[in-house]
């Protein structure tokens, strides 16, 4: 690909770049437990967390697994497990 | 699962950024544009966050966003405000968001320059305390007593001898409309903080404390655990002020400084010896006159 | 035709930015550089010229305001001189990577210490590898048409670059001089409004100021060179245009004068190069072969004319205002490097001349002439540059 004059780059092509590479450990949700209250959503600082129809899912293609959601979790509906690699 | 569907992506500040795990700067710019929507351009000197956030070819940015040098965020900001206000666009506001290193320090005459000149720039602060693109060296900002690179425990020393800067006082005294702080850990009051700032014209400031996992030493789930920690404690006072009065703060149940302290390495030292406690009691101190100025606590009334 | 007034070289300088109708202007006062920048607050006052003017805290917020309105789509202006061109030094590094295309006026002072407000050329010269344009004036009226022409080459899509305008301080910015000003009419026609390439557009948000690693770095830097030879063909073509609405045409990068037959040829930039015209015309009507180069534009350097110029001459003489401590004048050594090798060429001798404000005359011209024609007699080329008009009695 071509370099642009003055390395300007359009926005939100981060997307391009999947960080989930870097997660040691998964944060797994039990839907059950869920009580749906977005806190997981709201403290992601790699918005991998995203919800559809009320059911909280994590972009496993980004999260890096820091483990922020499974700690603020209100219910402890977010289980880290060790990522086979 | 439906690409279509993962709305995430879409955020103004989108993942794929190469934040540590759990950074607290990451998640603190992910509300402030929550908060201001997209009808802002924002300037972001070096720093943690220029550095994550702007590998050639992969920004998370989906606001127009300039990074330039470490020391003229607030001049850059300015000229972009003035060049959209001569081009009649006006209404797409300026937010800079800055280290405290750039900000405290190297950036500092830029940043009284932009707030003497009422420049119409919303100036945040994502204070994590020192220089962490760099290491973790000592800033302006760094705590009383925390160890950096520069500045470490040794046989002679406990760490930083000195107070952090008080760079809202400093702001207000320039006259700005709005001074506000911040900590990720409450991140609704961090939105209403910067919705409030968007309302003001002129140079506004807002300093959000960023707890940094990576530098500070701590697991990085508890990211926003020490953010609430460190405002329990009263050693991050929040609150707002305009036109230098202090209109409003966070109240807080105190805890004791020990229980903010304790979790993080850069303060390990302090828990070592006699000496130790000494110093604990020291910074117990501070943030008793935090609780006292600020008039913080819950219990006892205040403001 | 446009006006005819006798204003001092800062003014006209003024009257060249307000005709280009600059949207953001920001500076920081420093001596002489101060009547420019005063005179356009003063017409910001008085509503004669619409830019927002921001009256910053240093030059290295005033350079950075530009960065970040240029940024945004905003034509924008500041002047400098001496310590502040150099505090600006990292933003124009910068700015020049990230092609924002701001025109600076460089009024040249030298640098301390010791500190001093005299005349020479060592602030601009230090600016040589930032990536900026630079365009040396010999007149106020040649400063005035480049102040013109540096806003449409910095604009220029295949270029994008900040351009600088050096003019030497106080023997331009503040003596009168007889200038024939551009109707308005005419400079709008020559000088359309910006419309950069990448606009900042809430609606398709881009991001200015990446990081980048050694995947990259080099062919960003490469693609900057690339820019800076396609400005050397760009550049005379902007001037003739301007020249078919002012008349006055200065050639292109460099202008030759009486170089043809010269025996020994004179390179200079700037005012001297006035002083060094009389010079040539006494030495001509004294039956000697001496011509005179004057470097119009020293970034991009314009080897390959210079060359043409020189090639059949025994010697060349550069008269350097600034030195690069511990070698020689930075002009020297360009050209040196540049026709190293090549055969037949002239031999180049390095003469440091005019540092703080130290004169230049001609009889100053025709002593250096005669010693560079000893030069080229001389078994071996000199190691050394020549310090023109130094007491040496007096250096401990
Ligand atoms: C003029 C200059 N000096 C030093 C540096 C090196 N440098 C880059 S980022 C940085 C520290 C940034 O600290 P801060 O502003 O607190 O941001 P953080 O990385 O902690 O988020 C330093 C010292 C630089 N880029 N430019
Ligand atoms: S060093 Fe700290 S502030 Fe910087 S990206 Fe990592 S966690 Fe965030
Ligand atoms: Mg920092």
């Amino acid at each position: 690909m071509k370099i642009t004059m003055g390395a300007v780059v359009m926005g939100g092509t981060s997307v391009l770049y999947p960080t989930g590479a870097w997660r040691d450990q998964r944060p797994v949700i039990d839907h059950e437990a869920c009580k749906s209250c977005d806190t997981c959503r709201d403290v992601c600082p790699d918005s991998s967390v995203f919800v559809q129809e009320d059911v909280y899912y994590i972009d496993y293609d980004f999260c890096k697994g820091c483990g922020l959601c499974a700690y603020e979790c209100p219910v402890d509906a977010i289980a880290m497990i060790l990522e086979e690699k | 699962m439906n690409a279509s569907a993962q709305e995430n992506r879409m955020e103004l500040f989108a993942p794929g950024h190469r934040a540590c795990h759990g950074c607290g700067m990451a998640l603190s710019v992910r509300h402030i544009l929550k908060a201001t929507g997209n009808q802002v351009a924002v300037v972001t000197p070096t720093g943690c966050l220029e550095t994550f956030s702007s590998p050639y070819g992969y920004s998370p940015w989906r606001v127009p966003w300039i990074h330039h040098l470490f020391e003229n965020g607030p001049s850059v900001a300015s000229g972009v405000a003035a060049a959209l206000d001569a081009q009649g666009r006006g209404d797409v506001r300026v937010v800079a968001i800055g280290g405290d290193g750039s900000t405290f320090d190297i950036g500092f005459a830029a940043l009284s320059g932009m707030f003497e000149r009422d420049d119409d720039v919303l100036y945040i602060c994502v204070d994590n305390g020192a220089y962490m693109n760099t290491g973790g060296q000592r800033s302006g900002a760094t705590p009383t007593y925390a160890s950096t690179t520069t500045d470490p425990v040794g046989k002679l020393r406990p760490g930083k001898l000195q107070h952090k800067k008080d760079l809202p006082a400093i702001v207000a005294a320039h006259g700005a409309a709005y001074v506000a702080t911040a900590s990720v850990a409450y991140r609704k009051d961090l939105q209403k903080k910067v919705k409030r700032a968007m309302e003001f014209h002129g140079a506004r400031y807002l300093q959000i404390d960023t707890p940094c996992p990576s530098v500070w030493g701590f697991p990085s789930d508890h990211t926003l655990e020490v953010g609430r920690l460190g405002v329990a404690s009263g050693l991050v006072p929040l609150f707002e002020m305009e036109y230098g009065n202090v209109t409003k703060v966070r109240k807080i149940k105190p805890i004791t400084v020990d229980k903010y302290l304790r979790g993080q390495k850069r303060f390990r030292h302090l828990f070592a010896d006699e000496q130790g406690a000494e110093l604990v009691a020291k910074l117990q101190q501070m943030a008793d006159a935090n609780i006292a100025k600020y008039g913080l606590s819950s219990q006892s009334g205040g403001q | 035709m446009g006006a005819v007034k006798v204003v001092e070289g800062s003014q006209a300088v003024a009257e060249a930015v307000r005709a280009c109708r600059p949207q953001v202007i920001s500076a920081y006062p420093i001596s002489p550089q101060t009547h420019i920048v005063e005179t356009l607050a003063q017409m910001v006052a008085d509503g004669e010229l619409g830019s927002r003017y921001l009256r910053v805290e240093s030059e290295f917020s005033a350079a950075s305001v530009l960065a970040g309105a240029s940024c945004a789509g905003s034509r924008c202006y500041t002047a400098s001189s001496s310590q502040g061109l150099l505090l600006m030094t990292e933003v124009l590094y910068a700015s020049a990577g990230m092609r924002l295309p701001f025109v600076i006026t460089g009024v040249n002072r030298s640098i301390s210490a010791p500190i001093t407000i005299q005349v020479d050329q060592q602030d601009t010269i230090s600016l040589r590898d930032t990536g900026l344009i630079q365009l040396y004036a010999e007149s106020s009226q040649e400063a005035y048409d480049m102040h013109l022409a540096a806003f449409k080459i910095a604009e220029d899509p295949g270029i994008m670059l900040p351009v600088m305008v050096c003019m030497d301080g106080w023997i331009l910015t503040h003596s009168y001089e007889r200038i024939d000003f551009l109707d308005q009419q005419d400079v709008d026609r020559f000088l359309p409004p910006f419309k950069p390439a990448n606009l900042m557009e809430v609606e398709d948000p881009k991001t200015w100021g990446s990081y980048s690693e050694e995947n990259v770095l080099m062919e960003f830097r490469y693609a900057l060179q690339k820019s800076m030879d396609y400005a050397q063909e760009r550049i005379p073509q902007v001037m003739g245009d301007l020249a078919s609405y002012t008349g006055r045409d200065y050639g292109g990068l460099i202008e030759a004068y009486a170089t043809d037959d010269a025996e020994v040829i004179l390179v200079a930039m700037g005012s001297v190069t006035g002083t060094l015209k009389d010079a040539v015309d006494q030495m001509r009507e004294a039956g000697r072969k001496v011509g005179l180069i004057k470097i119009r534009c020293f970034r991009p350097f314009p080897a390959r004319q210079i060359w043409e110029a020189v090639r059949g001459a025994k010697v060349v003489a550069v008269l350097d205002a600034n030195v690069s401590l511990g070698s020689e004048g930075a002009l020297g050594l360009d050209l040196k490097a540049k026709l190293c090798g090549r055969p037949d060429g002239p031999l180049v001798v390095d003469f440091i001349a005019g540092l703080g404000g130290r004169e230049i005359n001609p009889l100053v011209a025709e002593d250096i002439v005669d010693q560079a024609l000893e030069a080229a007699q001389a078994p071996t080329p000199p190691w050394a540059p020549i310090w023109v008009g130094l007491d040496a009695s007096i250096v401990a």
